[in-house]
C-alpha cells in the first residue's frame, strides 16, 4: 500500500495564483452551462408550459431515482455552431441516470430548442448516445417531442451512414443485444421520429400531447386530401386503442414518467461487475486542491500525482516502473472501490515512457483492469536521435496497446492533447467508453504556436528559394491568425460543441464524473483482448 | 388481602390498576374485547379474558359477562377502573350477589349520588353548601324579589323549562330585577310557553375543585388534600393540579371537613371525590360527588406520596384505612396533562387513527407517565380517546410548570391529531402561570391558545421539505459495492443542484426552493431563507442544523403526506401528486369508490336512476364527518353496492354507473 504524499501547499501565490485562473474558468463554463440549460429560451420555455408539458429537464428529473445523479453528455453540443440559431444542447438532453437502481440512457428531445428538430450535431448527439448505450449496454429511454429532421439541413441529417436512420439501425441492434429500447412519446414525433416509439420494445404516449404519425396533417392533406386533426391521426387514444403502436396511456407527463418508472422495473436486469471491489474510502486531499495545482499555462509543468492523489481512493497508488520512463506515470489505484489502471503523462512521450506505457496497457487488459488515462501530452519527443532510436515504433506499440485494449477506457483531459500524443493517450479514435475535458484543456493536432511556426518555416523556405524577403513583421502577420485559428478550435468549448468529447467538467468534479462513468461502465461484462503485431 | 382480582375496565387505568396489583402480588385478570386483543392492558395482566365485540355495549358494559368471567377464574374481587360499570349501582349489587368484592362504594352510596337533584337535596339536609338559588313554584315576583336578596348577586334569572341562553337574565344588583324578571319572563313564554323562572347565584369566576376522600368499613374517613381541575374544554378536564394555587390551609380544612361530611352523610367506603365550585371570595358550593377512583388521582398520589389503588385494594378487602388525617401529608405540587387524540383547532373534535410513531419523555423521578397504548396501536375508534396522562411533580407550582412544558415538548406523537401543542401553549402562558384561571379559561383565552406561532410554522414548512430532500436520506456506510450514483445529492454536470418541494397545507400549497450551498441546503420559502445540514437519523427522526440552530424532531413521511412534531406543534403537511391529474374518464368514474372507511349514512340515488356529474351517490360518514360521493360522469345508477346503515372500506367499489 502506498499512499500519494502530496507536496502541494495550497498557502504559495502559485498555488492562489493557478486557483483564481481555475475557478475563472469553471465560473464561465458554469455560467454558460446555465444558459444551455435554459434550453430554447424564455418565451419558448414559457410556451411549452403553457401546455402542460414538462421541460425536459424536469422530465429527466423526474424519471430518475429521486436526488440520483445524471451524468449529461454533450452538454455544449451545438455551441456556436449554426451562427444565430441557438441549438442549445444540440436540442438534445442525453445523459446517464439511474432508474430502480438501474443506469440508463436518458435521451430526451428539447422542444424549446427549434421544435426538437434535428440538426447535424442532434444527429451526432444522439448516435453518441446510442454508441454509449450499446457499449455500455445501458437501457435506452427516448423521451420524444421532436419535429423530426432539421428539413434546411436535410443533406447533413438525411442520406449518410452516421444520421438520422442510423437512431434506428441501434435500436434494432441494440434490441437485438438485449439492451431494453423504451419510448415516452410526450410530444409530436413525425414521419422518421414515429419510428423511433415504433422501434421501441415498449412505449408509453402521452393523452393529447404526444403524436405519432408517418405524415402529419397537412403532408396528408397534400397528399391525399385527407382533412383530419393530429389528435386523430395519431394521438394518445389512436395509438394505446386503435393502432396498437403505443402500449401504454400515460394522462400527462409526470404520469408517464412513472410509467417509464414502471417499466424500468420489470426489466429484470442486474449489474454484475466482475471485479475484485472494496470499500471506498476517499480521497485523502481536499478536491477543491486540483485547482491550485495546475498551471494557468499548458507550458508550466506539473506532478499529475498531485491530480491521482485527488481522484483515487484514500490517494492509494501503487506505481509501476515508478524508476522507468518518468514521463509517463503508470499505477494501480481504486476509483470508489473499483480497481483501475492509470496512465498520466509528466512530460513529453519518449521511448522508453512509451515502452512501460505499452506494457502497463497490457497488464491492465490482461487482468481485466478498466484504464483511466489522464492526458496532459504535449507529443512525443522529435529529432534525428530520437527518430534514430524508433520512437515511432515505439509509439505505435503504446498505441497498438491501447488501441485493442478491450477493457473499459476513461479518458480525462487535464492540460494540452496534442499530435500522436492524443492517440497514444486513448484520444477520441481510440474507443473510449468516455473522454471529459477540464475547461483549461486545449486540443489540436500541434499548439498553435508550433503550427504557426512550422507553416511560416515552410513559407519562408519556399519564399527563399524563388529568392524573395520576408519580413519578420510579414511573418507575424502571417502567423497571427493561425495562432489564433488553434487557439480557437483547440479550445474545449469548440471541442465539445462537435462532440470530440463527453463534456467539459469542473475539476473539483473529476473523481465523481470518472466514478459516474466507470461504474455505468461495468454494465457491460469485462471482455478479454487480443492485441494486433506489436513493432518490435 | 385478595389474591386474584379481576380488572373490569381497559386502557391506562386497567394498567395502573394491574401494577399495584403485582406489586402487593395480586394476580391480577384483564378482560378484553375483540378490538383489545393486542392491547396493553392485555399485558399488563396475568390472565386475559376475552368478553365481546368491539362496541363497549358488547364487552365492557356487559356486567353479567365480566362477572361470569370473574366467577370462572376464581377473582375474588373486581376493580372497575373508571367509567364503563363504574358507578353502575346495579353492577355493584350484582357482583355482591355473585359473591364477589366490587372494589367501590356499596350500591347505596352510589345509588345516592346518582341522581345530582337527588345528590344535592341529600347534601344540603348534611349542611354541605350548594350554589344559593330558588328552584320552587312559588313565582309570585314578592317571593321572587325576597329569594333574589336572599341569594345575592351577581345572579342569573334563567327560564326554568330553558336551554341555550334564551330567558336567561345576569342581575348585578336588585335594582335591576324587576326589569330583568319581565324580560326574561316575557323571552321564556315566548320560546318555551312557560314563564317559569329559576334563580342562582352567578359565580363569575369560579373554579373548580375536588376533594379526594378515602373511607373505610370501620367508620374512619379522610380527605387527601383537594385538586384543582379548573382547566376544561367541551366540560370535560385537561389540567389537573394539586394542591390548588392560592388557598388558604384554612378554607383547605373548612373543604375537606365539608368533603368527609358529604361521604359520611351517605356512608360512604372507597375512593370518592366530591366537587365543589369555588367563588373568588373563598366561598365553596357543592356540586356533586363521584364515586369512583377519578382519572386524576395520580396527581394526588404524588403529593401525598400514597397509592391509592393500594388504599382501595385494602379498604375493599375489610381494612383500615392505612393513615388517619393527621397522618397525610402535602409535599410539593404535582400537574397533571390529559393528552387525547383530537384537533383542538376544531373545537377539540376527537380525532382516530393509528399511532404511527410515540416518543415519551426522559424518565425523570418527578416525571409519571400513565398509558395504556403503545405505537402501533388505534385510538379512539371505539373507546375513549385519550392516549395517556402526564404528570409531574416538583416542589413548587412553577418547578412544577417549568417541568410540564419541558416534557410536553419531548412528547412526540405521529399519526394522528393530538392536544400536545395546545396543552404546551397552555402551560406555557402567561396567566396560567400565575395562577390566574377559572373555569372559563380556555374560552376566554380561545384566540391566543389557539394560534399558530407563524415563525414556528414557517420552518415546519421547511423541515417537511426538507424530508423529502434525498440528500438527506440515512446514508448506506459507503462500504464495497458503493457506487459514486448512490449519492442523492441532485449533482447535474455544471449547473446547480436545485429542487421544487410542493407541500399543501391547510388547501394552500406552498413552494419551497432548495438549492445546494457546499455540503448544506438553502431553503426558500416566500421571503424567508434558511440554511440547512444534517438528515435522517433514524427512520423517523432528522437532526439539522437550521442557520445556527440544532433541531431534532420526529417525523413521518407517507406516500401522501408528511407529518412531524416541531416545537410541541404537529404539522401535517400533504403532497400533491399531479400524476392523475386530468384523470376525468379514468377507470373508476364508472364505479366511484369510498374514499376512506366510514359507515353509509345516506343513498339518495335508486337504481335507474339517471346521474349527471356532481350528483350525490352516497354518503358516507366517518370521523363524525359526512362526506359525500359524487359522479364524474353522467350516466344511470345500474347496481348499488351497499345499503344505509353498512360499514364500508376505504377503496370499496359502491355503486356501479352505466354510461350512455
Amino acid at each position: 500500500m502506498s499512499i500519494i504524499e502530496s507536496r502541494i501547499s495550497n498557502r504559495t501565490d502559485e498555488f492562489r495564483q493557478n486557483s483564481s485562473a481555475m475557478r475563472e474558468l469553471v465560473d464561465d463554463l458554469q455560467a454558460k452551462a446555465a444558459i444551455i440549460a435554459q434550453g430554447g429560451g424564455e418565451r419558448a420555455r414559457a410556451k411549452h408550459l403553457g401546455r402542460d408539458k414538462l421541460l425536459p429537464r424536469d422530465r429527466i428529473d423526474r424519471l430518475v431515482d429521486p436526488g440520483s445523479p445524471f451524468l449529461e453528455i454533450g452538454q455544449f453540443a451545438g455551441y456556436q455552431m449554426y451562427g444565430d440559431d441557438n441549438v442549445a444542447a444540440g436540442g438534445l438532453i442525453a445523459g446517464i441516470g439511474r432508474v430502480h437502481g438501474l443506469e440508463c440512457m436518458i435521451v430526451a428531445n428539447d422542444a424549446t430548442v427549434k421544435g426538437g428538430t434535428y440538426y447535424p450535431i442532434t444527429v451526432k448527439k444522439h448516435l453518441r448516445a446510442q454508441a454509449i448505450a450499446q457499449e455500455n449496454k445501458l437501457p435506452c429511454i427516448y423521451l420524444v417531442d421532436s419535429g423530426g429532421a432539421h428539413l434546411p439541413s436535410q443533406d447533413n441529417v438525411f442520406p449518410d451512414r452516421e444520421h438520422f436512420g442510423r437512431i434506428f439501425f441501434n435500436q434494432a441492434n441494440m434490441s437485438a443485444e438485449g439492451i431494453p429500447q423504451i419510448a415516452v412519446v410526450m410530444g409530436s414525433c413525425t414521419a422518421g421520429g414515429a419510428y423511433v416509439p415504433a422501434m421501441c420494445d415498449q412505449s408509453i404516449i402521452v393523452k393529447e400531447q404526444g403524436t405519432i404519425f408517418l405524415g402529419g396533417p397537412p403532408l396528408v392533406r397534400a397528399a391525399t386530401g385527407e382533412v383530419v386533426s393530429a389528435e386523430d391521426l395519431g394521438g394518445a387514444d389512436v395509438h394505446a386503442r386503435i393502432s396498437g403502436v403505443a402500449d401504454h396511456y400515460a394522462l400527462n407527463d409526470e404520469h408517464a414518467l412513472s410509467l417509464a418508472r414502471d417499466i424500468v422495473a420489470t426489466l429484470n436486469r442486474e449489474k454484475k461487475p466482475d471485479l475484485v471491489l472494496r470499500d471506498v474510502i476517499e480521497p485523502r486531499y481536499p478536491l477543491d486542491d486540483l485547482y491550485g495545482i495546475v498551471p494557468s499555462s499548458l507550458r508550466k509543468p506539473f506532478d499529475i500525482r498531485e491530480i491521482i492523489a485527488r481522484l483515487v481512493d484514500d490517494s492509494e497508488f501503487d506505481e509501476f516502473k515508478e524508476l522507468y520512463g518518468t514521463s509517463l506515470i503508470c499505477g494501480f489505484a481504486h476509483l470508489y472501490g473499483i480497481p483501475i489502471g492509470i496512465v498520466a503523462n509528466n512530460g513529453i512521450l519518449f521511448s522508453e515512457s512509451a515502452l512501460k506505457g505499452a506494457h502497463f496497457v497490457e497488464l491492465c487488459a490482461k487482468r481485466r483492469i478498466p484504464l483511466v488515462f489522464l492526458q496532459n501530452i504535449t507529443g512525443f519527443m522529435v529529432g534525428q536521435k530520437y527518430e534514430h532510436r524508433g520512437i515511432a515504433r515505439d509509439g505505435a506499440k503504446m498505441v497498438t496497446a491501447v488501441a485493442c485494449a478491450r477493457v473499459p477506457k476513461l479518458t480525462l483531459v487535464v492540460g494540452g492533447s496534442f499530435g500522436a500524443g492524443n492517440y497514444a493517450m486513448c484520444g477520441r479514435a481510440y474507443g473510449g467508453r468516455f473522454l471529459w475535458m477540464w475547461p483549461n484543456a486545449r486540443i489540436s493536432v500541434m499548439g498553435g504556436e508550433q503550427a504557426a511556426t512550422v507553416l511560416a518555416q515552410v513559407k519562408r523556405d519556399g519564399m527563399e528559394a524563388r529568392g524573395e524577403s520576408w519580413s519578420e513583421a510579414d511573418e507575424d502577420r502571417f502567423k497571427n491568425p493561425i495562432r489564433e485559428q488553434y487557439e480557437h478550435q483547440g479550445h474545449p468549448y469548440y471541442a465539445s460543441a462537435r462532440l470530440w468529447d463527453d463534456g467539459i467538467i469542473d475539476p473539483a468534479d473529476s473523481r465523481r464524473v470518472l466514478g459516474l462513468g466507470l461504474s455505468a461502465a461495468l454494465n457491460a461484462p469485462l471482455e478479454n483482448t487480443e492485441f494486433g503485431i506489436f513493432r518490435m | 388481602m385478595f389474591s386474584k382480582i379481576l380488572i373490569a375496565n381497559r386502557g391506562e387505568i386497567a394498567v395502573r390498576v394491574a401494577r399495584t396489583a403485582r406489586s402487593l402480588g395480586i394476580s391480577s385478570v384483564a378482560v378484553f374485547s375483540s378490538a383489545d386483543k393486542d392491547a396493553l392492558h392485555v399485558e399488563a395482566c396475568d390472565e386475559a379474558y376475552c368478553i365481546g365485540g368491539a362496541a363497549a355495549s358488547e364487552s365492557y358494559l356487559d356486567a353479567a359477562r365480566i362477572l361470569q368471567v370473574a366467577q370462572d377464574c376464581g377473582a375474588e374481587a373486581i376493580h372497575p377502573g373508571y367509567g364503563f360499570l363504574s358507578e353502575n349501582a346495579a353492577f355493584a349489587r350484582a357482583c355482591e350477589t355473585a359473591g364477589i368484592v366490587f372494589i367501590g362504594p356499596p350500591a347505596s352510596a352510589i345509588d345516592a349520588m346518582g341522581s345530582k337533584s337527588e345528590a344535592k337535596a341529600l347534601m344540603a339536609s348534611a349542611g354541605v353548601p350548594l350554589v344559593p338559588g330558588y328552584h320552587d313554584d312559588d313565582q309570585t315576583e314578592a317571593r321572587l324579589v325576597q329569594e333574589s336578596e336572599r341569594i345575592g348577586y351577581p345572579q342569573l334569572i334563567k327560564a326554568s323549562a330553558g336551554g341555550g341562553g334564551k330567558g336567561m337574565r345576569l342581575v348585578e344588583s336588585l335594582d335591576e330585577f324587576a326589569a330583568a324578571l319581565t324580560s326574561a319572563r316575557r323571552e321564556a313564554s315566548a320560546s318555551f310557553g312557560d314563564d317559569k323562572v329559576l334563580i342562582e347565584r352567578y359565580l363569575t369566576k369560579p373554579r373548580h375543585v375536588e376533594l379526594q376522600i378515602f373511607a373505610d368499613s370501620h367508620g374512619a374517613c379522610v380527605h387527601l388534600f383537594e385538586r384543582d381541575c379548573s382547566i376544561q374544554r367541551r366540560h370535560q378536564k385537561i389540567l389537573e393540579e394539586a394542591p390548588a394555587p392560592g388557598i388558604s390551609d384554612e378554607l383547605r380544612a373548612q373543604m375537606g371537613k365539608a368533603a368527609v361530611d358529604c361521604a359520611q352523610a351517605i356512608n360512604y367506603v372507597g375512593a370518592g371525590t366530591v366537587e365543589f365550585l369555588l367563588d373568588q371570595d373563598d366561598s365553596f358550593y357543592f356540586m356533586e360527588m363521584n364515586t369512583r377512583l377519578q382519572v386524576e388521582h395520580p396527581v394526588t398520589e404524588m403529593i401525598t406520596a400514597q397509592d391509592l389503588v393500594e388504599w382501595q385494594l385494602r379498604v375493599a378487602a375489610g381494612g383500615a384505612l392505612p393513615l388517619e388525617q393527621v397522618g397525610i401529608e402535602c409535599h410539593g405540587h404535582a400537574i397533571e396533562a390529559r393528552i387525547y387524540a383530537e384537533t383542538p383547532q376544531r373545537d377539540f373534535m376527537s380525532a382516530a387513527g393509528q399511532i404511527k410513531y410515540l416518543s415519551q419523555p426522559a424518565a425523570d423521578p418527578g416525571v409519571r407517565i400513565d398509558t395504556g397504548v403503545r405505537c402501533g396501536d388505534m385510538i379512539g375508534i371505539n373507546y375513549d380517546p385519550m392516549i395517556a396522562k402526564l404528570i409531574v411533580h416538583a416542589d413548587t407550582r412553577s418547578a412544577a410548570l417549568a417541568k410540564l412544558a419541558h416534557a410536553l415538548r419531548q412528547y412526540h406523537i405521529l399519526g394522528l391529531n393530538t392536544n400536545i401543542g395546545f396543552i404546551t401553549r397552555l402551560v406555557t402562558m402567561t396567566e396560567f402561570r400565575a395562577a390566574d384561571f377559572d373555569t372559563g379559561y380556555i374560552a376566554k383565552h380561545q384566540t391566543q391558545l389557539m394560534a399558530q406561532d407563524p415563525r414556528q410554522l414557517q420552518q415546519a414548512k421547511v423541515l417537511a421539505a426538507a424530508a423529502m430532500l434525498p440528500a438527506f436520506e440515512l446514508r448506506q456506510p459507503a462500504g464495497r459495492g458503493h457506487s459514486a450514483w448512490d449519492r442523492r445529492d441532485l449533482w447535474r454536470m455544471n449547473l446547480s443542484a436545485d429542487l421544487c418541494i410542493e407541500l399543501e397545507y391547510e388547501a394552500e400549497i406552498n413552494r419551497v426552493q432548495i438549492r445546494r450551498e457546499h455540503e448544506s441546503w438553502r431553503f426558500e420559502l416566500e421571503d424567508e431563507s434558511y440554511l440547512l445540514a444534517g438528515g435522517w437519523i433514524e427512520p423517523a427522526c432528522m437532526r439539522f442544523e437550521m442557520d445556527n440552530q440544532r433541531l431534532e424532531f420526529p417525523l413521518l413521511r407517507e406516500a401522501d403526506a408528511i407529518t412531524l412534531s416541531h416545537q410541541g406543534q404537529v404539522y401535517r403537511f400533504a403532497l400533491p401528486d399531479r400524476s392523475h391529474e386530468g384523470d376525468s374518464d379514468a377507470a373508476d368514474a364508472d364505479h366511484p369508490r369510498a374514499p376512506m372507511s366510514g359507515a353509509v349514512v345516506a343513498l339518495p340515488v335508486a337504481l335507474g336512476d339517471t346521474v349527471e356529474p356532481g350528483s350525490t351517490l352516497i354518503v358516507i360518514e366517518a370521523m363524525k364527518m359526512e362526506h359525500a360521493i359524487v359522479a364524474q360522469i353522467s350516466g344511470s345508477v345500474s347496481e348499488i353496492l351497499f345499503a344505509v346503515g353498512d360499514q364500508v372500506d376505504e377503496g370499496d367499489t359502491l355503486v356501479i354507473l352505466e354510461v350512455e
